[in-house]
């Protein structure tokens, strides 16, 4: 267990004066407060590192025993007296105000005994319950189609359906599946954001699919007919004689499924690169010298 | 509006601790609807969490509503900078690992 130096987490000195505690403790608390900070862990857990610092430096009894005991308190018969009978005022005040302990670190519970009088949670008791955060990872191929998932969030199964077209980082809520309510208020929602991890030969923009094609130099200059592999089967698609490297081609259709826009589709783009011959025989090299000949008696 | 969804004001105010003049200038400003059913108030539960938050701003942090309204405004913006950001991110990706 390390200790917590709680006048450096306020960044104010060891003899700083009621009023300056409080005041650096208010600035810092509106710098990371979790309203704020929406998504933002670290806030979060600074935001509770101050609360915990001004919990013990805001009441004198507690900054006292802190100053006294703080670096040296795994010693001391005096201090473990103290720390048994705080545990007990404190446990009896924690069951009155229902904190959760998560909120103090093993630093303080040692020293203080499971929750105090948090600044955050005691002067509004919750009605609404509390909203829960998840992060749900999916592949590019198991968006393609709308399919029905079974979580399970803090021991509650919830069948979740993901429409197609999904996108990554999106965010979408389920009303009521957070936590519980309190006096009957309603539950939390529950609020889930679909990492889609993308393996596939395919890039994704929104409802649109692009893709790269080698194309050999032959067919790039003379045409022809190549067989794509879309998405959702292959295709057959025509090249047209002099194709440059680079150009593209659009496939109607053949992209991503629209979100919640059943039957609808984005569109393929495809990209050719014209891979040039190798390992050539010199008859192949004659007649490319041929070629060259004819271009220069143009 | 579905009545099943409303909470009375005065329910919620005593929950939170505040008084029905507080949520009266909530809406007056625009931060939270009410709705008046039999000149009883009423407060839909999709905004229990802003009012929470903003019980919570005012409270804890000292922000007059007027400053709340200029929060929620930031953090509307910061919303859609994210997602902005988060469209381009993907955006990123097609030229990315070529």
């Amino acid at each position: 267990m390390a200790f917590i130096d709680y006048y450096k987490i306020l960044g104010v000195s060891k003899s700083a004066t009621d009023k300056e505690i409080k005041t650096a403790y208010r600035k810092l608390a509106r710098k990371y407060h979790p309203d704020l900070n929406p998504d933002n862990k670290e806030a979060e857990q600074k935001f509770k590192e101050i609360n915990e610092a001004n919990e013990v430096l805001s009441i004198a009894e507690k900054r006292k025993k802190y100053d006294k005991y703080g670096k040296d308190w795994k010693h001391g018969d005096e201090y473990e007296k103290a720390q048994q009978q705080q545990r007990r005022q404190s446990r009896q005040q924690s069951s009155q105000q229902g904190f959760s302990n998560e909120e103090y670190s093993d630093f303080f519970e040692s020293m203080f005994g499971g929750g105090g009088s948090s600044y955050h949670q005691s002067q509004s008791p919750k009605f609404k319950g509390q909203d829960y955060n998840a992060e749900l990872h999916l592949h590019l191929k198991d968006v393609y189609t709308t399919q029905k998932q079974v979580l399970t969030v803090n021991g509650k199964k919830i069948r979740l359906t993901i429409p197609a077209g999904v996108e990554n980082g999106q965010l979408i809520k389920i009303k009521g599946k957070g936590g519980l309510g309190i006096n009957n208020g309603p539950n939390g929602d529950l609020y889930i954001k679909f990492i889609v991890d993308n393996h596939t030969e395919f890039k994704r923009e929104g409802d649109n699919l692009y893709k790269n094609v080698n194309l050999d130099l032959y067919t790039s200059i003379l045409g022809g007919e190549i067989t794509v592999d879309t998405f959702n089967g292959k295709v057959k698609l025509k090249i047209t004689p002099e194709t440059k490297n680079e150009s593209k081609v659009k496939l109607k259709g053949k992209g991503f499924p629209m979100y919640k826009q059943e039957g609808k589709f984005g569109d393929l783009i495809i990209t050719f690169h014209i891979v040039m011959p190798a390992d050539l025989s010199e008859k192949e090299l004659e007649l490319f010298r041929e070629l060259q000949k004819i271009k220069e008696d143009e | 509006m579905n009545e099943t969804h409303l909470i009375a004001a005065q329910t919620l105010c005593s929950h939170y601790n505040i008084e029905v003049s507080f949520v009266n200038a909530l809406n007056e400003l625009g931060l939270i609807r009410i709705e008046i059913i039999e000149q009883n108030l009423f407060i839909h539960q999709d905004q229990i969490t802003d009012l929470e938050k903003i019980v919570r701003l005012h409270k804890e942090l000292n922000v007059n509503l007027e400053g709340i309204d200029v929060v929620f405004n930031l953090l509307e913006k910061e919303k859609e900078l994210r997602n902005e950001l988060n469209a381009l991110k993907n955006r990123l990706r097609l030229y990315e690992n070529d």
